[in-house]
């Protein structure tokens, strides 16, 4: 997409990224009860819609803004894969271990 | 043994670009991957240490309250500010990139120069950051057994030690002891302590927990008002290892802006150095987003 012409995209990306911004900081601040009491997944809805949101702006600024995008899909792979695989991985057992230690002290 | 010269396995034999994209562009991505499972690295050790101490750790939301020039507590906002000028020097950033392309010297100079005013301008609300932090806010108060408690009204709100004592926060010698704060607290019953564990106690009560305890003003490497010595520690270390990354981007980015004045990659022919050097910037804003929710939001 480097041929697109034009500057709409990037301003598509950028109201996207502000308007989910404050999302995140009005949630933030207003703190919906109904979000904080319900827990899923071991944390509360609030920070899974935090954590949801953030990743969508994270691929945003990757795939539009990096143009991850428009790179053949070795590229793509080789950049995503050890993301994608290591970071969760690293979060579970650390996590894991946290609250396990949490439990014991 | 296979002759290499007519192998058509050409990918070996060189003369072929890996990927599609040139060497100074890739490279520019496997560094990244790096840095971002380092930076996964420091936010996933936070995450441990945040579990591990649940019940005494800091609410963010109590600790960053105040907005440059304005009174009174505003949650979230600086901070989210911050988030947005980082975003729209990324947008500028992807600007240039754009006309770089086009080789439009001109629009690639001034938004290249858009990109380091909006990376200071992040850079002073950093530094305003720490040193708000620093200084403190509204004091805390360690027990005997190492333990931050806090001062509280009626409403369970976080009171201020320098306003139940009657002195200004931004006095040259401020002294505090922990005498003064237990002789306002025994004089006026509707103050009270909350005790890391978020219960409140006032009055007799909370003097028993005062005995040995010290006034702690301000936040540094070993101590910190806000409560949990680790919420300091994180917080230099990773807003820190951030805003370095930031300023390194700065730098950079004011070397290649003078390049782009001087028409180095004007005569080259192409402005992929700047490219390269937005891929860096773009990942600065990628690490912020992740920082913000893990430290601010969650």
């Amino acid at each position: 997409m480097s041929e697109q012409t034009g500057t709409w995209w990037i301003w598509r990306v950028f109201w996207i990224l502000l308007i989910v911004t404050a999302v995140e900081v009005i949630l933030g601040i207003i703190k919906p009860a109904v979000l904080i009491d319900n827990s899923f997944l071991g944390t509360t809805l609030l920070n899974l819609i935090f954590i949801i949101l953030t990743i969508i702006k994270a691929a945003y600024i990757v795939m539009e803004f990096m143009h991850l995008g428009q790179e053949v899909k070795g590229l793509k792979l080789s950049i995503l894969l050890p993301a994608v695989v290591l970071i969760p991985y690293l979060m579970f057992i650390l996590l894991t271990e946290g609250h396990y230690i949490f439990g014991t002290l | 043994m296979a002759d290499i010269t007519t192998n058509e396995n050409k990918a070996w034999i060189g003369g072929d670009i890996p990927f599609k994209a040139s060497y100074g562009k890739l490279m520019m991505w496997f560094f990244l991957v790096s840095d971002a499972l380092t930076f996964s690295g420091f936010l996933c050790a936070y995450g441990f240490m945040r579990f591990k101490y649940a019940h005494v750790w800091p609410v963010a939301d109590e600790v960053f309250t105040h907005f440059p020039f304005l009174k009174g507590e505003y949650p979230m906002l600086f901070v989210a500010l911050m988030t947005f000028i980082l975003i729209m020097s990324s947008v500028t950033m992807v600007l240039a990139v754009n006309e770089g392309h086009k080789n439009n010297k001109n629009k690639v100079i001034l938004w290249l120069g858009l990109t380091i005013v909006g990376g200071f301008i992040f850079l002073g609300s950093q530094a305003w950051e720490w040193g708000h932090f620093i200084h403190g806010d509204k004091g805390g108060i360690e027990l005997a057994n190492h333990d931050i408690v806090h001062v509280v009204n009626s409403d369970s709100h976080f009171y201020s030690i320098y306003d139940l004592v009657g002195v200004d926060s931004y006095a040259d010698d401020v002294n505090i002891t922990i005498d003064d704060v237990k002789g306002a607290l025994m004089a006026d019953s509707q103050y009270g302590i909350r005790l890391a564990d978020k219960s409140v106690v006032s009055g007799e009560a909370a003097m028993a927990y005062l005995n040995n305890a010290e006034v702690v003003l301000g936040a540094n490497l070993v101590r910190n008002e806000y409560g949990h010595q680790l919420f300091a520690n994180f917080f230099y270390f990773i807003t820190g290892f951030h805003g370095f990354h930031v300023f390194s981007g700065v730098v950079i980015l004011i070397v290649i802006f003078i390049n782009v004045i001087k028409g180095t990659y004007e005569r080259r022919g192409h402005y992929e150095m700047v490219e390269k050097v937005g891929l860096y910037w773009h990942f600065v804003d990628l690490v912020w987003v992740f920082v913000f929710t893990f430290f601010y939001l969650v």
